[in-house]
């Protein structure tokens, strides 16, 4: 027989090492994954679900040709032995046959998130991030003629495009401005390693660093398509409750000063 | 807005013309020269790249450069770049720059053509230089040596080194690599308006309606011109029309209105069918009072063979003279069964090359003929042979040629048409650089603001070194010629050297110095700004003939290269902004600049590498009577007119040609060079031990000015007129003729020309001398007993048929390789693939490929794959998607990247009137590595 | 008779899969690709930790069918063969711990006196690793395992994997005995209760036994040995690790390897 007070010991006890060991051991994951951004192999599921996934195996890296993936060590601020590159040293080359994506265990990396409607899978179908560019750094922008990262973009003229745009200050001249296409543009970073800036000017963050979001209650009113972005859900009004608030601004009689 | 337009011209070419006699110097370059007191200093300067010639200015602190800006100033760029461009700082600063002459050597520190290279003295360098040079000139005579020159020699350095060989080795053996570059757009222009490069310039950019790029992607190799061509299309997006013609879908369609990819060889047949289109269809679009008073039509011979040499040469395998073979005779195909038939000939016959050596005749013929042989270049006939993405509907096809046709005849539409590589390079490159004049000249669309054929240039001298300084095996300064009795005295007397000195055989052009070397005629050869062994076609034979046969080769280069790899001894050279210099763009433009930094190491400026050579040879030595193959009495000997013109026997090459009396009258200290450093005239803080083995304090005097004066001698009143040295220090470059401090716009077009004006023929003069004087016949041979006809302020019409190249795609070898170049690097990277930046946005030659025909090879994007031809094989990895879009039968693979060593694999064949050789065609089969 | 046939045989066995591992990635061998979490075999068979992907279960995410059934299959081996075999024939870290085992009774270091951590601390591990799992939405294990680490160490060349691997090392040669194996790791703990009834076993021959000890002295989960010089029996515990060290030095073949196929506690 144990003593109650004994057994109130051990259930304190227990509460310590859940709380705290489990509270050190969280802090440590949060501090393992405390980088801003990281870009993972073409086919990885959404981040969240990507780090619960993935099973650490190193397999895609194994399988890369191109050396581009790396498994993340303590210290990168990247989730311990989960796969990520740096497009800045060497970028997503897109091969063809996904070795990375077909190559994992777990579902982690799943070749269904590079499949678009029952078709086959396919590289371009991936969003490992967005292109970015910034424009005052970006040599174009001023009216040099680079465009290195338009030139090596595996999908020049969808993912970049250039634009046009008269340069007023020598007024012969034409900018031939890069410009990003979220729909098409897969994050393969190629275009981050071209750039010739000291920093790259163009640069790939994780889709939902790069994006926006707008809300459901306005339609483009000249694209069809965009209804489909209409909620259908409707929600439920609570009458009393905006009633109550109206008379209560209403009752307050705060008009006119003392 | 064409008035506004109007008024910009002039206004531009008003400030060109006070800024020439040097009264207007604008507040904003004042500003400039006080930055001077801030610690760095602003001095203009030009892009050492391509042929654009954009004006840049430099920064520079403490002897080094800080940093270039675009020149506001400058009327090509004004201020802006290209990428090559924005890394004008770097290019100077890698960390491999040759900095000591290096001489491969064995264990005992003796010359060994099988040593490893170790750095030795410039003394020791030139002494070896001297023992080998005078060794090959003994046993072969002046033609026994051999200089690789180029289109990136500053003018004054492509000045000492062409007078030094043809006034005092008596060798024409010089030749640039602007043979390889523009040497087809020369011929054309000799031959059809009698005097070398452009009517027109960038300005035409502007005014004209429609642009059609054939064989240029000048997107990408002409960036800062395309850009100007873009704010035009951008500017008048209804009325300005671009056409882009090639091979393979390249950055230049992304603009253009009408695409057009063709079989590789047959924009002749394209030419043909505008003109076709313009005589059968719409006569009524000739402009017959410009054609009557202001041409006349020509013709030459076809069976001229494709440059190459014979198949009974003992060097080709059997592999090669498969194709070899075509050179001395060729079995017709069908396409040119029909487009030979005007002479006689049809499908299946065996057309003997008969005519090979005289190529570049030619003969004044009647319209009628011409006519006549423009038949079968009908739309369909036309659309058949041409058509070069077999994916494309023939009905599409035919639509985008009438609609090109149609804009070219366009009553009232101003038509430009630019061309560059896929023109020259071409073994028929004269012929159709001739066949853009035949249309533009029969619509009378040549010489005006707007409209005209212009032929753009690739590297940053072809013109002002190359061509107009005539650093060429057959030329002399400002468009004479070895050949030309009278040319060879004028020159002789300007160079003031004895009457017989300069050899009247034409020397060995680019491809012949190679083979010469091949053949043991050459034992000597000397390398300068270029990489003749990078650059080449069919390299296999000529890096074996370089490393393994008796000879001695000396690469002067700032950076180690294939060519350096292969030589015996390498010279450390300053680069563009270590020396003073000039550079020549592609619209004529003259622009100057003075050094900046003290070169590197012990690196020297190419014009002192010259002058000091010239101090080892004695008149004795190379003035007596020389042998000469080919020339029956060999060369006389002028020892006697030397002694009569006051020099003696023991004098040196450096006493007669370049620190003679005439030079010392040019001072160092000079009032232009103020604050500057001169390495050749005042020697530099170094004291680089020089020649002698003594500290080099300079020559005394301003030799880059001495050069400048005594060269622009040359042109000055022929045509070629350069300003004097100091106005161009005080301006953004003219355009020649520069005549009474006033540029010339326009050539040939009275209203801007002071020579056509002069002429008094009306508003144009086609004023050019040469081949002006021109046998008469029928359209397929001469008749020489008809008079001469006096062309005298004409230009010739040429018809020139359609013609296959002599490799083509076949079973075994079923892809066309095309080769060219990309944005990121110049020619074969020495300089751009050493800056980081631009290595690591382009760090490789891809081949591209379509990408069915990759599938039907069993080929993954990315994977590595031998390119094989039957001179030689190479891997490189594939492209199926970026930048360029090849046709299915076709691979292009860029030549920038040494470890990609695509000149392996291409052929040696030439245009046999240009000797320009045809980088853009070849077969080639395909494996998995 | 004293032998250290099992120690070589073993350090064949774990370094023979840590040169495939390493001959996968730096040669692209397809023989086994992958690490202890998971890996495949000769391109085709898929394996799992089952531990690992429990975790990526209770993190909430049904891992790929070859995944579980990778896992499935590790699951039903190490039932069956004894679930710590991998920890003295697989697991490369044993081979680190073990060192530090044998130069702590080289060079006697004792310190059991100061610290005292119960060995049923890794099933605590194992049950929390759950929970932060689950918390987190990450495998907690996974992040933090030297296991991997040491793995990737070799595998990938990572540096900051040998800093716990030395970390693991010091811990066990001055401050707790068999600490990292016998104490802590969950993984070790996750296999004990798997094996648990696992057919493989060392029995014990209490006649034969002379009471000399050595087996106590070379065993990392000395308790197991409770019964020693006590009963013949199996040593039933699921925390032997069937390395088979007191059978090696067992001079009085009192130790043998044996088949269980009863099922009592």
């Amino acid at each position: 027989m144990v003593s109650r007070r004994k057994v109130i010991q051990r259930v304190l006890e227990g509460a310590v090492f859940v709380g705290g060991g489990g509270l050190i051991w969280g802090k440590s994951i949060k501090a393992n994954t405390k980088a801003d951004y990281v870009l993972r192999p073409p086919g990885a599921l959404k981040e969240k679900d990507f780090l619960k996934a993935c099973i650490k195996c190193g397999q895609c890296v194994e399988v890369c040709p191109y050396d581009t993936l790396k498994l993340a060590e303590p210290g990168d601020g990247i989730a311990n032995g989960t796969p990520f590159f740096e497009p800045r040293t060497i970028p997503c080359y897109l091969c063809t046959d996904m070795p990375c994506t077909d190559s994992c265990p777990s579902g982690a990396l799943d070749l269904k998130v590079l499949t678009k409607e029952e078709e086959k899978p396919d590289i371009l179908n991936s969003k490992m991030g967005l292109a970015v560019i910034h424009k005052e750094s970006c040599l174009a922008y001023w009216g040099i003629r680079c465009e290195a990262c338009y030139r090596a973009c595996p999908l020049i003229d969808k993912a970049i495009t250039l634009d046009y745009e008269v340069n007023k200050r020598t007024g012969m001249h034409a900018k031939l401005l890069p410009v990003v296409h979220s729909d098409v543009c897969t994050g393969c970073g190629v275009c981050e390693q071209a750039c010739v800036a000291e920093k790259a000017a163009i640069f790939v963050l994780p889709l939902d660093k790069a994006t926006g979001e707008v809300g459901d209650h306005y339609i483009k009113g000249w694209e069809k398509e965009d209804e489909k972005r209409i909620n259908e859900e409707v929600e439920k009004a609570d009458d009393d409750k905006d009633v109550k608030s109206a008379i209560d601004y209403l009752n307050d009689d705060d008009l006119i000063e003392d | 807005m064409k008035l506004a337009r109007r008024d910009f011209l002039k206004s531009s070419a008003a400030i060109a013309a006070a800024t020439a006699v040097g009264v207007a110097v604008p507040e904003t370059l004042k500003a400039e020269a006080r930055e001077a007191e801030s610690g760095w200093t602003w001095d203009k300067a030009v892009c050492r790249f391509c042929g654009t010639g954009c004006g840049i200015m430099i920064a520079t602190k403490d002897d080094k450069i800080l940093a270039v800006k675009g020149d506001p100033l400058a009327p090509v760029n004004r201020g802006l770049n290209c990428i090559k461009g924005y890394f004008n700082a770097k290019i100077m600063y890698g960390a491999d720059r040759l900095k000591k002459p290096l001489l491969r050597v064995n264990e005992n520190g003796e010359f060994d053509k099988q040593g490893k290279f170790k750095a030795v003295s410039w003394q020791r360098a030139f002494d070896e230089m001297e023992k080998h040079m005078k060794s090959a000139m003994k046993e072969l005579g002046p033609t026994g040596i051999g200089i690789f020159s180029s289109g990136q020699y500053t003018i004054m350095e492509g000045y000492a080194a062409s007078k030094l060989m043809k006034a005092g080795f008596r060798s024409h053996n010089i030749d640039p690599n602007a043979r390889h570059c523009m040497a087809s757009a020369v011929v054309a222009f000799i031959q059809a308006f009698g005097i070398d490069e452009p009517a027109g310039n960038y300005d035409d950019m502007e005014i004209t309606d429609t642009v059609v790029t054939w064989g240029a992607n000048m997107a990408e190799m002409h960036p800062i011109l395309w850009s100007r061509i873009t704010e035009n299309k951008l500017s008048h997006p209804d009325r300005t029309k671009v056409i882009n013609l090639s091979t393979y879908t390249n950055r230049t369609s992304d603009l253009a209105d009408i695409e057009i990819i063709f079989k590789p060889n047959t924009d002749l047949a394209i030419w043909n069918y505008i003109a076709h289109e313009i005589v059968y269809n719409q006569p009524q679009a000739i402009d017959w009072d410009f054609v009557k008073k202001y041409t006349v039509f020509a013709t030459g011979f076809v069976d001229i063979g494709y440059g190459m040499r014979t198949p009974d040469h003992p060097k080709f395998t059997d592999k090669e003279k498969e194709t070899v073979k075509h050179e001395v005779a060729k079995k017709l195909t069908a396409d040119e069964g029909k487009t030979l038939a005007y002479l006689g000939y049809k499908e299946g016959d065996v057309m003997e090359m008969k005519h090979r050596n005289k190529a570049v005749n030619h003969w004044i013929i009647q319209y009628e003929e011409f006519k006549k042989a423009l038949k079968p270049y009908d739309l369909d006939t036309v659309a058949k042979i041409t058509k070069g993405d077999p994916e494309e509907s023939l009905e599409d096809f035919k639509k985008k040629l009438k609609a090109m046709a149609d804009l070219y005849i366009e009553k009232g539409r101003k038509v430009c048409s630019y061309w560059t590589m896929g023109f020259n390079q071409h073994t028929r490159g004269s012929w159709v650089n001739e066949q853009a004049y035949m249309v533009h000249l029969l619509l009378g669309k040549q010489s005006k603001p707007g409209d005209g054929a212009f032929s753009l240039t690739g590297q940053p001298s072809a013109c002002g070194t190359a061509r107009e300084v005539g650093t060429f095996a057959h030329r002399l300064p400002a468009d004479m010629v070895v050949a030309n009795a009278k040319h060879r005295e004028i020159s002789e007397k300007l160079w003031k050297v004895p009457a017989g000195t300069i050899n009247p055989k034409v020397g060995s052009h680019l491809m012949k110095i190679h083979r010469d070397i091949e053949d043991g005629k050459i034992k000597f050869a000397w390398i300068n700004v270029c990489n003749p062994y990078m650059n080449t076609a069919n390299a296999n034979h000529w890096i074996k003939a370089a490393r393994q046969m008796d000879n001695f080769i000396v690469c002067s280069d700032a950076y180690p290269g294939i060519s350096a790899k292969v030589s015996d001894l390498i010279l450390p050279s300053a680069m563009i902004y270590e020396k003073w210099g000039a550079y020549g763009n592609a619209e004529r433009r003259t622009q100057h600049w003075k050094q900046q930094v003290t070169p590197v190491g012990d690196a020297m400026p190419d014009v002192w590498q010259f002058v000091e050579l010239a101090k080892r040879f004695k008149l004795k030595e190379v003035w007596g009577a020389q042998k000469v193959p080919g020339l029956k009495d060999g060369l006389p000997d002028v020892l006697e007119g030397a002694k009569a013109m006051g020099y003696s026997p023991e004098d040196t090459l450096y006493d007669v040609l370049f620190a003679n009396d005439d030079a010392k009258k040019y001072a160092w200290p000079d009032p232009i060079g103020e604050g500057k450093i001169n390495t050749e005239s005042g020697g530099d803080k170094r004291k680089v031990l020089g020649s002698d083995g003594k500290p080099f304090e300079g020559y005394g005097f301003f030799m880059h000015k001495y050069i400048w004066e005594e060269y622009r001698k040359f042109g000055l009143g022929n045509g070629h007129d350069l300003a004097d040295f100091d106005t161009y220090h005080h301006c953004r470059g003219l355009k020649w003729p520069v005549v009474d401090g006033k540029e010339t716009l326009w050539r040939f077009n009275s209203e801007y020309d002071v020579y056509a004006k002069k002429a008094g023929v009306g508003p144009f003069a086609f004023y050019g001398k040469a081949l002006k004087k021109m046998p008469q016949g029928s359209i397929s041979k001469p008749d020489m007993s008809k008079p001469k006809v006096d062309l005298a302020n004409k230009a010739k019409i040429f018809f020139r048929p359609y013609m296959e190249a002599p490799e083509v795609p076949d079973k075994e070898y079923p892809y066309w390789l095309c080769t060219g170049r990309v944005l990121e690097h110049w020619h074969s990277g020495t300089m751009t693939m050493r800056v980081p930046e631009l290595y690591r946005a382009v760090p490789e030659a891809l081949c591209y490929i379509h990408p069915k025909d990759a599938a039907e090879q069993g080929f993954a994007e990315g994977d590595l794959v031998w390119v094989e031809s039957r001179r030689g094989r190479i891997k490189a990895h594939i492209e199926t998607r970026g930048r360029n879009r090849v046709p299915r039968g076709l691979i292009y693979l860029p030549w920038f990247d040494e470890k990609v060593f695509v000149n392996k694999l291409c052929l040696d064949a030439t245009c046999p009137m240009s000797k320009e050789t045809d980088f853009k065609k070849c077969a080639v089969k395909l494996s998995k590595a | 008779m004293k032998t250290i046939k099992y120690t070589i045989l073993r350090r064949i066995i774990q370094l023979s899969f840590l040169f495939l591992f390493a001959g996968g990635n730096y040669f692209g061998w397809e023989i086994l690709r992958g690490n202890y979490s998971s890996a495949i075999i000769a391109d085709s068979l898929h394996l799992s930790d089952p531990y690992a992907v429990l975790q990526i279960l209770v993190s909430g995410f049904i891992a790929s069918s070859s995944v579980l059934l990778g896992a499935l299959l590790i699951f039903l081996i190490y039932a069956l063969i004894g679930g710590r075999m991998f920890c003295s024939w697989i697991c490369p870290m044993n081979i680190i711990t073990d060192i530090a085992f044998r130069l702590r009774r080289i060079f006697k270091i004792e310190t059991e006196a100061k610290v005292s951590v119960s060995r049923n601390l890794r099933y605590y591990i194992l049950a929390l690793s759950l929970i932060v799992s689950a918390v987190f939405g990450m495998a907690a294990f996974e992040i933090i395992s030297p296991i991997s680490m040491l793995h990737r160490a070799i595998v990938f060349g990572s540096g900051a994997g040998w800093a716990i691997v030395a970390v693991v090392f010091f811990v066990d040669l001055f401050v707790l005995k068999a600490g990292w194996c016998g104490h802590i790791c969950p993984l070790g703990g996750f296999y004990s209760l798997v094996g648990k009834q696992a057919v493989i076993k060392v029995k014990h021959d209490k006649e034969k036994c002379t009471h000399c000890m050595d087996c106590f002295d070379v065993c990392v989960e000395e308790p197991v040995l409770d019964i020693v010089g006590k009963k013949s029996d199996f040593i039933r515990s699921g925390a032997c690790t069937n390395c088979g060290r007191c059978i090696e030095v067992c001079n009085d073949n009192a130790m043998k390897y044996s088949l269980k196929f009863d099922l009592k506690n």
